[in-house]
């Protein structure tokens, strides 16, 4: 029962909970978010592009991320890295690689696929004639993507981007499949070290749950803030 | 790349003294399965009621409704698991905790309550925007006609409702279907979990990710079939 509620487990094991878990978790989650939102508009814009195969490539890497389960990716590519690693460096054996950087990879291509659907529905969203106007006044793609098309997407679609950036500060959490410690994985192992489960899961859930709900607010907030007036 | 593929592993008996390895991952694609089915009865039903009681002309019920989804969306699935598995029996009082505890396939039914109460909440945003979508001439034309509230839902809105939101229904589903692969955690033998213990066993790596990757796609790609089958066969003639 809830009788026997400890909070001393909670409040001595504070700084190693958020100095080395939160702290890996917020790490993880921003660079991810970047890299995935850079990745993912390149993938919008191939799946865009008239050229030829590309965007049939950009839609088999969405589709395939999209149809896997995280656990899964995640198992892949704490096998896979050490192997590209070597592939890509040309070395003689697969390369040593930490759990930070595994983890990294995995979320940034992952969630590449799910920013790229935003992006494009964001891309495609744009009136055709403003992507015409820039040709018809000599930009090449590269200067209208950047000056015209792209900066009116990230206005538009910040809202959806952060909201799916909280969703990817949650899925971390599933690095805890490969022992690494995390904000979750830190309490996991607080928890199991002092016999105290009941204590750290619920202080676990209460972080994320603050965390979370605050953010969605803030995001809700910055939404009627930018909206545009149409 | 220095390794060394044996696609003939398939074939070669688990160490589990079962069956083969292809056995293993087919078992734990059918526990997959049978989860995510499972889990869907409780997240559409619990969903749909949620849903609905955001739509309620009644602040009390809007306000449980809100309550709900905002909790379940905001902790991570993972951490809810732990909650249902580990925290449960020791708050619950003590001959239930116990007997939660002794319960054979526990991490099954765990599974199937958490991911069940999880979805519950994305399929309640749903059926929210759904009902929200149609025009607000229909639900006035019920009251007209004479319905109750409780009919207005059951026979216009909520028809209605669902054949409008049946696409985002069938990623939630397949979202709760990938979501099964996180009860790895407390125990489950699903597809994820056996790939891994085939990895271990057998230390082909690659092919193990490779079937277990095939299998989710081929799921995706049947669930989607259906999917689109069923939203040709409930179509209103005429409409469209």
């Amino acid at each position: 029962m809830l009788a026997n509620f400890d909070f001393s487990v909670i409040t001595g094991s504070l700084s190693y909970l958020f100095l080395d878990g939160m702290r890996f978790t917020l790490t993880l989650t921003a660079l991810a978010a970047i890299g995935g939102i850079a990745l993912g508009t390149l993938i919008a814009m191939m799946r865009l592009s008239g050229l030829p195969v590309i965007p049939l490539v950009a839609k088999t890497y969405v589709n395939l991320f999209r149809s896997l389960p995280l656990v899964l990716v995640i198992f892949w590519f704490y096998f896979l890295v050490p192997y590209l690693g070597q592939w890509v460096t040309g070395a003689d054996r697969p390369m040593t690689v930490g759990a930070f950087t595994s983890s990294l990879v995995t979320f940034t291509l992952f969630e590449a696929a799910y920013f790229s659907e935003i992006m494009r529905a964001g891309i495609q969203s744009i009136p055709k004639g403003q992507a015409a106007a820039a040709q018809a006044l000599g930009m090449t793609y590269w200067t209208s993507m950047r000056t015209v098309i792209l900066p009116q997407v990230f206005r538009n679609m910040t809202p959806i981007l952060l909201t799916q950036t909280i969703v990817l500060f949650q899925d971390t959490s599933l690095v805890y499949v490969l022992s690494i410690t995390d904000f979750l994985g830190a309490a996991s192992k607080v928890a199991q070290r002092d016999g105290r489960l009941v204590e750290m899961y619920l202080f676990a859930a209460v972080v994320y749950f603050a965390v979370c709900f605050v953010a969605s607010l803030a995001v809700r907030r910055l939404q009627k803030k930018i909206a545009i007036i149409r | 790349m220095n390794y060394n593929w044996n696609w003939g592993i398939f074939f070669e008996s688990s160490p589990e003294g079962t069956g083969t390895y292809a056995d293993m991952l087919l078992s734990g694609l059918a526990w997959t399965i049978v989860t995510a089915l499972c889990s869907w009865v409780i997240a559409f039903l619990l969903g749909s009621l949620i849903g609905v009681l955001r739509t309620l002309p009644n602040r009390a019920a809007n306000a449980v409704g809100t309550t709900y989804v905002e909790l379940f969306r905001n902790i991570p699935l993972l951490v809810q698991m732990f909650l249902w598995y580990f925290v449960l029996p020791e708050v619950l009082p003590e001959s239930w905790g116990s007997w939660l505890k002794q319960l054979p396939n526990a991490p099954f039914y765990t599974a199937v309550v958490c991911l069940g109460f999880f979805t519950a909440s994305r399929v309640a945003e749903q059926v929210r925007a759904g009902i929200q979508s149609l025009p607000r001439g229909q639900k006035m034309a019920g009251t007209a006609l004479g319905l109750t509230v409780a009919q207005t839902y059951r026979h216009v809105l909520l028809p209605n409702a669902y054949r409008i939101i049946l696409p985002p229904l069938t990623s939630e589903f397949l979202n709760n279907l990938k979501n099964t692969s996180v009860a790895l955690t407390i125990g489950l033998l699903e597809l994820t979990a056996r790939a891994r213990a085939m990895q271990e066993f057998s230390f082909q790596v690659f092919e193990a990710f490779t079937a277990a990757t095939v299998l989710y796609v081929l799921i995706n790609i049947v669930v989607i079939f259906i999917s689109s089958w069923i939203e040709r066969r409930v179509a209103i003639p005429g409409n469209r």
